[in-house]
């Protein structure tokens, strides 16, 4: 059985609990958006429902962390072709078993967890730190981002805490969408028509005037605390890879 | 002539990077007020450099004007070089408007030398106290003290800053006597020592009173610079290793002389000695997470590094009776000392192992570099004898794999 569910969260909460009350073993399980229609496959389309949804989390909760279970989500946000089938057996095992076995890692699944999970918290970090934000003629910060993995909302405490006072935008050009902080909350927008410079970059015509000079001082600033002498372009890389540099003014 | 501000950053942006330290970790100052910024406890790199360094902090020399002629230090008074000095002001508002846009955790200030140390630390201490009641910035601050300052200027530099540094650059009073005539290390201990004490002090006290008073919550570090002078590795780690022990520091900084000068009382290098660098960094990541004695790692027999393999490497070689480790049974203690094996892998061996024995491609999947680590580890399904355990032709093996590796580059 192929089971299909529309992208949320919720619905994928909602497929394991089905597969649970129809006890018909998943084939595999996917995103409406994913689904390549087959010939012979039996497929069931689920219906979101989110008090199946709760139910499983609550049930997860009995058997993990809170970090075990936040990883499970963050395990999703990776929209990894066959993470679902993964997290249904890590979730199965996890209910199955009598203690938790977040640390098992001899167990090929509960590895591959922690390893999505660690790519998850990289793309993170990796945001927190390549986000720049350019200033607005009606001062708002606002920055365009295309992460690996979805990870937009979950940039959301780190720049509320540190940017309380100004307000911030922050938008995924490849998922088309975004946060957007208010000087008191976080929400998330989606634009439509958004007008981009070049390749998905905020327009110059919204910029404020002095946004030219600052960008123009922090590449000064960068070229110049390089040392030629110990030029090592494959770590550079390594630590900046290409694809972030679009939206890095330091490297554009 | 007047500068602009771009002119003065590529100025004192350019004199300032010879400071490696770039550290924005190891404090927790919360967002108050409103304010703009916090710090991260785990410190984030906002970019690298063309050479791989971290950019994480703006990092800076109020002037690169200087009375000290220090022969390893491109801002000495004999070097013919542009000079420049920023005022107050632009520091403070490079640093706000920088961060505002998330391309800094804060800022690294430090300055040459001029009139004398108060008056030049004074002037540094001024930028963060404007930043942090004025400007209400609670991001990160790094602040040089110049050897030399009085106690009173400490004591406020501790008030605004996360991190301190004091740098002892010359690991020897002797070859520093030669390279920076008015530098002496007393003067340099007397300030590190000063601030050590204060710096316990204020830990002392927040363990018992919520609102202590802060002082340099990030604690203090210090530059030494390698290569320009005579140090085996052994005078420098035992050195470095001090400054861990009786000054409390929180990271010891150690930088490739780069030959910056033509002064004849340095040596001619031609390029800067990237590698020996690297593995004195080796070595104080086992002496600071992997519970090595200093001793362990260099010792009278052994003064010198290995620069063809890592230090913990040629420690297990050198000790061969403590292998094979069993991986299932063994202490982390000992866990940590196997070579291609690190603290993380380490920490995921041990929790694992609670629930099944491990195999030799657990350890694989899990991140041990078994290239390096199957010479000194016992697993189950993987028979003893098939492992060397002569020294000498593991360091064979090694190097041919290797020399394999960098063939491949081309």
């Amino acid at each position: 059985m192929i089971y299909i569910y529309d992208d949320s969260f919720d619905g994928f909460l909602t497929v394991i609990f089905d597969i649970y009350d129809l006890k018909i073993q998943p084939a595999d399980i996917c995103r409406e958006r994913n689904h390549q229609p087959s010939l012979f496959a039996e497929k069931r389309t689920i219906i979101t429902d989110g008090h199946k949804a709760g139910r499983v989390l609550s049930g997860i909760k009995k058997k993990l962390s809170l970090h075990g279970v936040h990883g499970i989500y963050k395990c999703w946000l990776s929209e990894q072709v066959g993470i679902e089938m993964m997290l249904f057996r890590y979730i199965s095992y996890a209910i199955k078993s009598k203690r938790n076995i977040e640390n098992d890692f001899s167990d090929s699944d509960v590895l591959e967890v922690s390893q999505v999970v660690k790519k998850i918290n990289r793309e993170i970090h990796r945001m927190h730190a390549f986000v720049r934000f350019q200033k607005t003629r009606d001062g708002v910060y606002a920055a365009t981002i295309a992460p690996d993995f979805d990870v937009v909302t979950l940039l959301a405490p780190h720049f509320k805490e540190r940017y309380k006072s100004q307000q911030w935008f922050i938008y995924d050009t490849k998922r088309q969408y975004g946060i957007y902080y208010d000087l008191s909350e976080v929400v998330e927008v989606k634009l439509e028509n958004a007008q981009w410079q070049g390749r998905n970059k905020v327009s110059r015509l919204v910029l404020a005037e002095e946004e030219k000079e600052f960008e123009l001082w922090w590449k000064s600033y960068f070229k110049a605390t390089s040392i030629e002498e110990r030029a090592n372009i494959k770590l550079h890389l390594k630590h900046v890879p290409r694809r972030y540099w679009r939206y890095l003014p330091e490297k554009v | 002539m007047k500068l602009s501000i771009n002119e003065k950053l590529q100025i004192l942006a350019d004199a300032a990077k010879y400071d490696v330290s770039c550290a924005s970790s190891g404090s927790n100052r919360k967002n108050t007020n409103n304010g703009l910024g916090n710090t991260s406890q785990m410190g984030i790199c906002h970019s690298y450099t063309e050479d791989g360094r971290c950019v994480s902090l703006l990092k800076l020399l109020l002037t690169n004007y200087c009375i000290y002629d220090c022969a390893y230090c491109v801002s000495r008074k004999s070097n013919d070089v542009p000079r420049a000095a920023f005022t107050v002001k632009e520091v403070v508002d490079l640093t706000i408007n920088f961060y505002k846009r998330n391309y800094i955790e804060g800022l690294f200030l430090s300055s040459g030398i001029f009139k004398n140390a108060d008056y030049t630390n004074e002037r540094l201490i001024r930028i963060a106290k404007l930043l942090r009641t004025e400007h209400n910035f609670n991001g990160y601050i790094h602040l040089k003290i110049i050897p030399g300052c009085s106690e009173e200027v400490m004591e406020e530099a501790g008030l605004y800053a996360d991190r301190l540094s004091v740098n002892l650059e010359i690991p020897s009073e002797r070859s520093l006597k030669k390279i920076a005539p008015e530098k002496n290390h007393s003067s340099v201990y007397k300030p590190m020592n000063y601030l050590t004490n204060r710096i316990s002090l204020y830990n002392d006290e927040k363990r018992k009173f919520k609102y202590a008073p802060r002082f340099a919550p990030g604690g203090q570090s210090t530059q030494l610079v390698i290569g320009a002078s005579p140090e085996t590795d052994f005078d420098v780690l035992h050195l470095a290793n001090n400054l861990y022990s009786d000054q409390k520091l929180r990271r010891v900084y150690y930088s490739g002389y780069i030959p910056i000068s033509d002064d004849n009382r340095l040596p001619a290098l031609k390029t800067p000695p990237l590698i020996r660098e690297n593995r004195l960094y080796q070595a104080d990541w086992l002496m600071r997470y992997y519970g090595f004695e200093v001793n362990e790692i260099v010792n009278e027999q052994h003064q010198q590094l290995d620069l063809t393999m890592d230090p913990k490497m040629s420690y297990a070689l050198r000790n061969m009776h403590l292998f094979p480790v069993n991986i299932n049974m063994a202490d982390r203690e000992m866990l940590l000392r196997i070579p291609g094996v690190g603290v993380k892998s380490v920490n995921m061996i041990i929790k694992a192992r609670r629930f099944s024995r491990l195999g030799y491609e657990h350890l694989k999947k899990i991140g041990v570099a078994m290239n390096r680590a199957q010479y000194f580890i016992e697993v189950s399904g993987r028979p003893l004898n098939e492992v060397a355990s002569d020294p000498d032709k593991i360091k064979i093996a090694l190097a041919a794999r290797e020399k394999r590796n960098q063939l491949t580059l081309f």
